[in-house]
């Protein structure tokens, strides 16, 4: 037994008599109040004591967290299967793709209406003319070159004189 | 050989084992010790029973170091002190995190109290009166709590609380005071 059990168990005054000293004297209780809490005080101790041990005894039981697992089971299936579904959707349905390609094309080939070739002779016009334009240009370009070397500087002009006279003779 | 002194060959297999030994028995003495203190602190079992394994696991690993400049329960309580603080501090720091608590009030201990040779009206005054400082207990502070518990459950003396909680004794008297006026206070307001 402990001097505080002893002390709480014994009548008032004889603690301090004995010269002993409770914790809550210690802590700067008067003998009153701490005769009064220290009852509630030793009350609540020996419950903890009680309740600690009680719990402390008693067998412990482990539960399974099944539910954690199942949801990640489920969340693991859908996902396989969206996976699964997503790459068969695919694959069918690139291959309607193609068959439906295939099919309009031989249909076209059927009704004598080429698809393809109808725009085809509209390319010969295009080619034409943008060769036209490139032409065009170059002759432009070499008329102004020819223009710019004609145009000769003042002090240059004895010597183009000369030249003028050589292309003459 | 000098006189009276008898040199036994120890090898390490020998000292590890006694070390061994030597620590099975602190954890036999002391284990429901601060498995009570986690349990008046936390109010959760579980928890509780967590930390105490923590706390053991811990001063397994550092058992070595142990000097012995305190007595083993105060370096023992220090460790679990320092756990729950941790706790309590990953606990704020992760609040998104939903965790299960089995935490309980700690006035259901009142329904422990032991019946002695009281009459049934004292063993209900009583047990009403550990309800009130449970409630009062609860409310506290973290620090107030826990130098109230270590005092006035595990009937620690201030100086050891002051060694365990790493606070003065000074500042272990005015946390007590401090304690001990509010559970006063909230006992004689319910009165």
């Amino acid at each position: 037994m402990s001097i505080w059990d002893k002390i709480a168990g014994e009548p008032e005054g004889k603690a301090e008599r004995a010269g002993l000293r409770t914790p809550a004297a210690d802590d700067g209780l008067n003998t009153e109040q701490a005769t009064e809490l220290g009852e509630a005080l030793r009350n609540f101790r020996l419950s903890i004591h009680a309740w600690s041990e009680a719990v402390y005894v008693q067998p412990r039981t482990v539960v399974e967290r099944t539910q954690r697992r199942i949801w990640r089971l489920a969340a693991g299936w859908a996902l396989g299967c969206v996976l699964v579904a997503g790459g068969a959707f695919g694959g069918i349905y690139s291959h309607l793709y193609r068959q439906q390609t295939v099919g309009w094309e031989r249909h076209q080939q059927g009704t004598g209406i080429p698809a393809t070739r109808a725009v085809e002779p509209e390319r010969p016009a295009v080619v034409q003319r943008d060769q036209q334009t490139h032409n065009e240009e170059e002759d432009l370009l070499a008329k102004v070159d020819s223009d710019v070397s004609r145009q000769v500087p003042a002090a240059m002009e004895p010597l183009a004189q000369l030249m003028a006279g050589d292309e003459t003779r | 050989m000098a006189a009276g002194t008898a040199l036994v060959p120890m090898n390490i297999a020998t000292a590890q084992e006694n070390a061994a030994q030597e620590f099975s028995a602190v954890v036999a003495k002391h284990r429901l010790q601060i498995f009570r203190f986690l349990l008046s602190s936390t109010r959760d079992v579980d928890l509780a029973e967590t930390l105490t394994q923590d706390c053991f696991l811990k001063a397994h690993r550092n058992w070595s170091s142990f000097r012995g400049e305190s007595s083993a329960m105060t370096w023992l309580m220090r460790i679990a002190i320092n756990l729950q603080k941790d706790h309590w501090r990953n606990r704020r720091m992760q609040f998104w995190r939903q965790t299960q608590t089995h935490s309980v009030d700690l006035n259901e201990a009142s329904e422990w109290l032991p019946s002695g040779e009281r009459s049934a009206e004292e063993q209900l005054l009583a047990k009403e009166r550990v309800g009130q400082v449970g409630l009062a207990v609860e409310r506290l502070s973290e620090r107030q709590r826990t130098v109230f518990l270590l005092r006035y459950v595990e009937e620690m003396e201030l100086s050891e609380i002051a060694r365990a909680t790493g606070l003065s004794e000074g500042t272990v008297k005015a946390h007590l005071s401090r304690a001990v006026g509010r559970v006063r206070t909230e006992m004689g307001g319910k009165q």
